[in-house]
């Protein structure tokens, strides 16, 4: 889902609640709060942490705001709060795991091959409305490991930009890049067989699906 | 330039995103006319790439907004004018 932002409104909006228009930071941070969520979502795993976690970085966003100095985009500046956050609280917990930023490299490692099929059909969006479609997907996204997981939240999720995605999560672009590829690759082994199966069959001459 | 499979699998993404140059769209494009196999893992991982991105996939927790925005009042009072 796209949350574009707008650079204008809110180099005004920040001016205003600087100014004492403490309110506006509602109007400020509303497009934010998607993002923010399933940044730290993908960094915590827990659904009421990331929700916690969500309202401190919005808190801490608003005391900060005199620091936002508009050189990053605003959302990018408030992504990266999140992250210390999210990040803050892993360390805190000592909840790093082996499969965390530091334990997993871009190797080559893994097994990145494409499930093979000789054919496929488009799976509409339609489909989108029997649960266990959506369950399908979030498990598989929720199942990458945590480097491809970030990078597959923020690009196809998010629909965020590589720039943008490479700033927020403090590596190069050239590694969204290739997480992003590897975590396709991973998504497409996991889901193509499991998904061909809510293919649309051809319509049926007799009709009325019999 | 005559590419083989495991070649347009390396570049699928970039394909996806519309990253790769001119010259190499042009060799995968070819590639995909006679290979029914990449063809499929093309729009397989095209198909995911487009459900993922879907909104109902990925919905923010019922009231998560009104709580984010009921505990930022709280903040805001707080705070004194600047």
């Amino acid at each position: 889902m796209a949350t574009g932002t707008n650079p204008e409104f809110e180099k005004e909006c920040i001016g205003r609640i600087l100014a004492g228009e403490k309110h506006l930071f509602h109007t400020l941070i509303r497009p934010c709060e998607r993002s923010i969520y399933f940044l730290l979502l993908s960094l915590l795993r827990n659904e009421a942490e990331a929700e916690d976690a969500a309202q401190e970085t919005a808190i801490k966003v608003f005391r900060n705001l005199h620091l936002y100095r508009g050189e990053a985009q605003f959302r990018t500046w408030v992504l990266s709060i999140a992250r210390n956050e999210g990040l803050g609280r892993l360390r805190r917990a000592e909840r790093r795991r082996e499969e965390s930023l530091d334990a997993i490299t871009d190797t080559d490692s893994g097994d990145f091959t494409p499930t093979l099929l000789t054919s496929w059909r488009e799976i509409p969006h339609e489909t989108l409305e029997r649960r266990e479609v959506s369950e399908l997907l979030r498990q598989a996204v929720e199942g990458l490991p945590e480097i491809y997981r970030n990078v597959v939240l923020l690009r196809d999720v998010e629909e965020m930009d590589v720039r943008e995605t490479a700033a927020a999560l403090g590596i190069t672009e050239g590694a969204v890049k290739v997480r992003l590829h590897r975590a396709r690759a991973l998504l497409q082994r996991e889901l193509a067989p499991k998904l061909k199966g809510f293919a649309p069959k051809r319509a049926r001459f007799f009709g009325w699906g019999a | 330039m005559r590419i083989d499979c495991k070649h347009v699998w390396e570049h699928i993404s970039a394909y996806i995103d519309g990253e790769v140059d001119a010259a190499l769209r042009a060799d995968i494009d070819r590639h995909l006319e006679t290979c029914e196999i990449c063809s499929a893992v093309l729009d397989s991982t095209r198909n995911v790439v487009v459900l993922v991105a879907d909104g109902r996939v990925f919905e923010l927790p019922v009231g998560f907004s009104d709580r984010l925005h009921a505990r930022l009042d709280r903040e805001l009072e707080l705070t004194k004018p600047t």
